[in-house]
């Protein structure tokens, strides 16, 4: 709620501004946003407690005991370790500004391929289940809004129990009733439609949830505008006039949620991409937290950081296309 | 003005008193679930039928009875029993996290509110930089470095979750900044340390009392969510998200395993959020 309220003033503050200054700053302040995420990213590398070269030979041989200094100092030489921080930091940001996020300490790979390799089916994920989320908020809350009765009652318990229910045991029990008893899907996730149902529901389900009350809330606000008494007055049918002037209305702030929910969504594919064994990010990156590969971890931080400024400001720019009080002379 | 003026009692005994007997249903039963919750944490052997340690291969994989209520795990041991001792880590790590959560936005938020200019925007950029981070994966980059156990998950957990609090204190400060009380303080001369530890921190908790309430309940999903990865607490001890973790395997034929656990995860987290929900519409109707 505060999200929108703050994007709200922000946005009335932003009238005043020449479109292109706005957009320049926009894009400036994310700049500075992916400046700080690979700043974190290469603190985590160091962070890693004990001798960074030891971890690397033990993550690649798979043994415990201390390496020999040779070996040490062969890695150390090939990761830079040897070299002052300030160096390090500065050969790392120079990397990334090549598309390099450094090399996996167990595959020996470009992190960029290993990432690259899997995101496609991550993102098929996280694309299908908002649209879902937001198909069925928004039938919700056409059905429901500013009606008191049983249903609107039922939908709205709904509401907040999705919004709570954690991802992946919704997921697990959507996969036990309908893949396992019901038969109706395909139990290990498959790159097929059907095999993408029922992870799709599960993440979109808990997303609709959140969708649903913000959305109700502000459709409920527009309810008591004026436009709405007008429009009733000119003879349209309820139905129609909450399709045609409430949706538009109610819809805008929510658009801004659609930046918030990527992060709520990739968090929400790691975890059930693991429930149905869906190939993707999640597997990767559980391996890679179980293994302690720092860059395959961190890379993945950077990339996601990118993807939400990137989707922010498209986000604020369909905001500005989508209000006309937001439109400049 | 209510049925309790007449009776002479002090006004916060009274506002008790009102506060207990205006309790719509649903908030009495999510209160009474976390009240048995927290006496499983306290005193799990009060409420345990079976010992949750106790192999008995004899009876291992059996659906939920009336012997074993919620069915009994590869081990034979009582899952029933096994939740409830779970209770006692897993808000143990909700608290902790909470705790840890709310501190470190507390100094982060008060500081942007307090010093405005400089301070302000550079802490905001930083809430900016963690909000661009997917909660789980800010998770899982302090169970990589710091490797899996319950300190890291309370630590994982906790951080991960602060930039949502830290907002929020620093948007509620800035408004109550505004205010008139304020204004008065300032007017009659109080230094500004002590109108801040007497005016602003106390309105800024209301809010966050509420706020805390529904977000234990969330940091226990959440590190529910890290140990159903595997990357949580070690098998042995039967933590809720340990107990997801193990049940994983066991989905297909013996559901139970899975479906309990998660579902004491979720009746806690809900019976969390509908009583600060509750709190929260109190609190913002008393302003």
């Amino acid at each position: 709620m505060t999200l929108i309220l703050m994007k709200g003033n922000e946005a009335v503050k932003l009238v005043a501004q020449n479109p292109l200054v706005w957009f320049a700053r926009r894009i400036l302040s994310g700049v500075v946003v992916v400046w700080a995420a690979a700043t974190f990213a290469f603190l985590t590398q160091c962070l890693l407690p004990g001798d960074r070269a030891q971890i690397i030979i033990n993550v690649r041989s798979g043994n415990v005991g201390p390496a020999p200094p040779a070996e040490l100092a062969a890695v150390n030489a090939q990761y830079g370790f040897d070299q002052p921080l300030v160096v390090q930091y500065a050969n790392y940001i120079w990397r990334i500004l090549h598309g390099d996020l450094g090399e996996s300490y167990q595959q020996h790979r470009p992190v960029v391929g290993i990432i690259a390799e899997q995101i496609g089916p991550t993102i098929v994920l996280a694309i299908a289940a908002l649209l879902t989320a937001w198909a069925i908020a928004v039938l919700a809350t056409l059905l429901i809004a500013g009606r008191d009765n049983i249903w609107s009652k039922l939908l709205s318990g709904a509401q907040i129990f999705l919004a709570t229910v954690p991802p992946y045991w919704l997921a697990t029990i959507l996969l036990v009733v309908f893949a396992v008893n019901l038969r109706i899907f395909p139990v290990v996730g498959e790159s097929t439609a059907m095999g993408l149902v029922l992870p799709t529901l599960a993440l979109a389900l808990e997303l609709s949830g959140f969708f649903g009350q913000v959305v109700l809330n502000e459709f409920t606000r527009v309810l008591e505008q004026p436009f709405v008494t007008s429009a009733r007055a000119r003879g349209m049918s309820d139905f129609g006039v909450r399709l045609h002037h409430v949706l538009r209305h109610a819809a805008l702030p929510g658009i801004t949620l659609s930046g918030w929910a990527l992060g709520k969504l990739l968090s929400g594919a790691i975890l059930i991409e693991i429930v149905f064994a869906r190939q993707g990010l999640g597997g990767v990156l559980v391996a890679a937290t179980s293994s302690r590969d720092v860059p395959i971890v961190s890379g993945a931080v950077l990339i996601s950081a990118g993807l939400f400024v990137l989707l922010s400001v498209i986000v604020d720019l369909a905001y500005r296309m989508l209000d006309p009080r937001m439109k400049l002379t | 003005m209510s049925r309790f003026a007449e009776v002479t009692v002090s006004q916060p005994l009274r506002e008790v008193l009102e506060f207990i007997c205006n309790v719509p249903f649903r908030v009495a039963a999510s209160l009474a679930i976390i009240g048995f919750f927290v006496l499983a944490a306290i005193a799990p052997k009060v409420l345990q039928t079976h010992d949750p340690l106790a192999i008995d291969l004899s009876s291992s994989l059996q659906s939920p009875s009336t012997v074993h209520w919620l069915g009994t795990d590869q081990l034979g041991r009582d899952l029933y029993s096994r939740v409830l001792e779970g209770a006692g880590q897993s808000l143990a790590i909700g608290l902790g996290a909470t705790a840890l959560s709310i501190s470190v936005a507390l100094i982060l938020g008060v500081a942007a509110a307090l010093f405005a200019g400089v301070v302000d925007s550079i802490l905001t950029r930083i809430f900016d930089v963690l909000f661009a981070i997917p909660t789980l994966l800010l998770a899982l980059v302090f169970v990589t470095v710091f490797g899996p156990s319950v300190l890291t998950e309370v630590i994982a957990v906790g951080i991960a979750t602060a930039p949502g609090y830290a907002r929020m204190i620093r948007g509620q400060m800035l408004s109550i900044k505004g205010t008139g009380y304020v204004e008065a303080a300032k007017a009659l001369g109080h230094p500004f340390p002590r109108i801040a530890w007497r005016h602003i921190l106390p309105n800024t908790m209301n809010p966050l009392t509420a706020m805390m309430t529904i977000g234990v309940g969330q940091a226990i999903i959440w590190a529910s969510g890290l140990a159903f990865l595997g990357l949580g607490v070690a098998p042995p001890a039967p933590e809720w998200g340990a107990l997801l973790n193990a049940g994983r395997n066991y989905v297909i034929y013996s559901w139970w395993l899975e479906v309990i656990p998660g579902l004491a995860v979720t009746i806690f987290a809900l019976s969390l959020t509908i009583v600060g929900g509750h709190l929260q519409d109190r609190l913002e109707g008393k302003a």
